[in-house]
């Protein structure tokens, strides 16, 4: 991981110098400037159905600083927060965020490698105050503790639940379901 | 409280409704003229009343502090509502209320330290409804995903098929033939209809209006009836499917169409009529669950409670889906924030999805009404019986299901309670990797405590019909 995030931060000083450098720029350009400041920053483009719009990859140390930067150049509106457990992977979670620009009529996706070892990341509650539940739910389904949040509890199941059932190796049927006779202790 | 309906039919400039102009960027100054705000006069700015502080909880700004619900509080009960408020906080007390309680439209439970009357804090406590669905998508092959996304938000079952079906589509790059785009729009728009009226019954019976309840479910019949005949089920269709919709429309549906046309549009006409200057309404509605646009942004909220804030915002026009860019509508925006205002944005909308419906019935293109990529669609009947390879790929198609390209997709569709968006992780399975649904109503329970606080517990009931949360959608 460390290893790529310096080889990003020398193509990036590469590309101020030379305009002529590989790294794909986002395709507004209200987030240029985001792409300058944050190194670790890696752009894509994301094309559906008649509409296109920018994906950027993070570190989780410049995650708290971009979103606040990206709320700053307009995306205001905020979407959606979750976490994807890819379990071979390196790092093993995503938290993808999404976030909409009305005024540029773009949405913005960002996504963070978070750690197996230490599954933790900024929390981004304080800029848009609607990332509150949609954190605890990650927290709650995948066991993603997001730091400096307001209220880290669990939100959809009970305070005395033992795991995290979206991850991968929280198998179906591996708690008991009283009414089901077949049940067969593991 | 004013005299004059801020926004009664009356008043309302109604021959407003024209062809909207090409659809461009949406900044403040060309939506105005595209996005059509439907109630222009006779409305000057309204200040917000309300200011938002820490944890949501909000504060009179000092010119609106007379105009505040005075608070009744302990034992000494006064038919006027007297009380000296600013009560500290060993004289405030926790109500729960809910999971069980009848107008919290399922199993939301809201804490809340009341003071008196007054609500001085609200804390929604949800997950009594949560059944795993993203876990148990994981479990299911994508030609099954769209029986278990259809039971999320179980008033607007086709949107969520809708979003499911277009982001398995959008890593399938696959073409839909347009007969299959339009009969998804008429099923969703319909349901859009469907789902407004069964929120005026309920909005109305919650504060006092129970006539409604009868009137918004008898109409809400009327769509239900044609929703079975197209798809078999009342509810849960899984009729929008990867690839297409599962079946053709039946013959005669222009016949059903145009019958439901006439009687739900004599309805929305007479519900107007009953509640539209009725003052018992009004005054329990107006200024009532204020959210400012700012915290509709912040919050995410999206759908009637953004636009009746008074942004115009609808992924329909921002980002179209299923061929909708075809057809003329406008979107109403309100302007206050407030529980009448969102109740004006719902009874416009379901005006403007039944005209979307009625362009739909005059240009309904002849065509499959499914893909005939047979990567995604099983071979047809009669070439089972005569081939064994058909019959192979049939049965394989049923059980491994098909296999999706690995790649992310996110598709977000309007549905009636806002906007709701379907990630699909794929890692090229015949499963999802991983399936996140972008809920409406769960960043709409998420903002109550702003629209709430300092309400009257009474006033609590409105502002939580108004937002329209559907507890399966909040939980899933």
């Amino acid at each position: 991981m460390s290893e790529e995030q310096s080889t990003t931060e020398e193509t990036t000083t590469e590309g101020v110098e030379d305009a002529g450098s590989d790294r794909v720029m986002p395709t507004d350009e209200n987030l240029a400037a985001l792409a300058c400041e944050f190194a670790s920053a890696e752009f894509e483009v994301f094309e559906a159905t008649g509409a296109s719009w920018d994906i950027v990859t993070v570190s989780s140390d410049d995650y708290h600083g971009l979103v606040a930067a990206a709320h700053a150049a307009g995306y205001t509106l905020f979407i959606d927060l979750c976490a994807v457990d890819y379990l071979r992977r390196t790092p093993r979670f995503d938290v993808v965020v999404h976030i909409e620009s009305i005024s540029a009529g773009k949405r913005l996706r960002i996504k963070i490698g978070v750690p197996a070892s230490d599954p933790s990341v900024a929390s981004i509650s304080d800029v848009f105050a609607g990332a509150n539940f949609f954190e605890r739910e990650a927290y709650d389904l995948m066991g993603i503790t997001f730091t400096d949040h307001p209220d880290m509890t669990r939100i959809l199941l009970p305070d005395e639940w033992e795991g995290h059932p979206l991850r991968k190796d929280a198998s179906v049927g591996s708690v008991p379901v009283q009414f089901k006779a077949s049940y067969k202790a593991p | 409280m004013s005299d004059t309906p801020h926004l009664a039919t009356g008043d309302r400039e109604t021959p407003t409704i024209e062809p909207p102009e090409p659809v461009g960027g949406l900044d403040d100054a060309t939506s105005r003229r595209e996005i059509h705000d439907v109630w222009v006069a006779g409305t000057e700015e309204q200040e917000w009343v309300r200011a938002a502080t820490d944890e949501g909880a909000q504060e009179m700004l000092p010119e609106a502090q007379d105009a505040a619900a005075t608070i009744q509080r302990g034992t000494a009960v006064d038919d006027d509502y007297i009380g000296e408020g600013g009560a500290d906080e060993d004289q405030r007390q926790i109500l729960n209320m809910g999971p069980q309680h009848p107008s919290t439209h399922g199993v939301l439970r809201l804490h809340l330290e009341i003071e008196g009357e007054t609500i001085r804090r609200v804390k929604p406590i949800i997950g009594y409804l949560h059944t795993g669905m993203e876990k148990t998508a994981e479990t299911l092959s994508y030609m099954q995903g769209a029986t278990n996304v259809t039971r999320m938000d179980y008033l607007s079952p086709f949107h969520n098929e809708l979003a499911y079906s277009l982001a398995v589509e959008q890593l399938l790059d696959v073409e839909i033939p347009t007969r299959a785009q339009a009969i998804r729009i008429l099923m969703t728009e319909l349901n859009r209809v469907a789902s407004h009226l069964l929120w005026v019954a309920t909005q109305g019976m919650d504060i006092g209006a129970v006539s409604m309840m009868l009137f918004g479910w008898q109409d809400r019949e009327t769509c239900l009836e044609f929703f079975e005949k197209v798809t078999g089920l009342r509810m849960n269709h899984n009729y929008i499917r990867p690839g297409g919709v599962a079946a053709d429309l039946h013959d005669g549906w222009e016949d059903d169409i145009e019958d439901l046309l006439v009687r739900v549009s004599a309805g929305i006409d007479r519900d107007e009529a009953i509640l539209n200057k009725n003052p018992i309404f009004l005054d329990r509605t107006r200024g009532i669950g204020v959210i400012t646009p700012e915290e509709c942004r912040q919050y995410g909220v999206s759908g009637p409670i953004a636009r009746g804030s008074g942004i115009a915002h609808d992924l329909r026009k921002v980002f179209p889906y299923s061929g909708i860019e075809q057809y003329d509508f406008d979107v109403p925006v309100g302007k206050h924030g407030d529980v009448l205002d969102r109740y004006l944005v719902r009874i416009e909308e379901m005006r403007q999805s039944l005209r979307i419906v009625e362009q739909i019935l005059n240009t309904m293109p002849a065509g499959d009404f499914r893909t005939d990529d047979r990567k995604v669609t099983p071979p047809p009947r009669q070439r089972i019986d005569e081939s064994m390879e058909a019959l192979i790929h049939h049965f394989k198609l049923f059980t491994e299901g098909f296999r999706v390209p690995a790649g992310e997709a996110y598709q977000g569709v309007e549905s009636p309670r806002g906007h709701l968006g379907v990630y699909i992780v794929s890692q090229g399975g015949a499963r999802p990797w991983r399936l996140h649904v972008r809920a409406p109503s769960f960043a709409a329970v998420q903002a109550m405590p702003v629209m709430m606080t300092d309400l009257l517990v009474a006033d609590l009931v409105a502002t939580l019909a108004s937002a329209d949360p559907v507890l399966g959608d909040v939980d899933r």
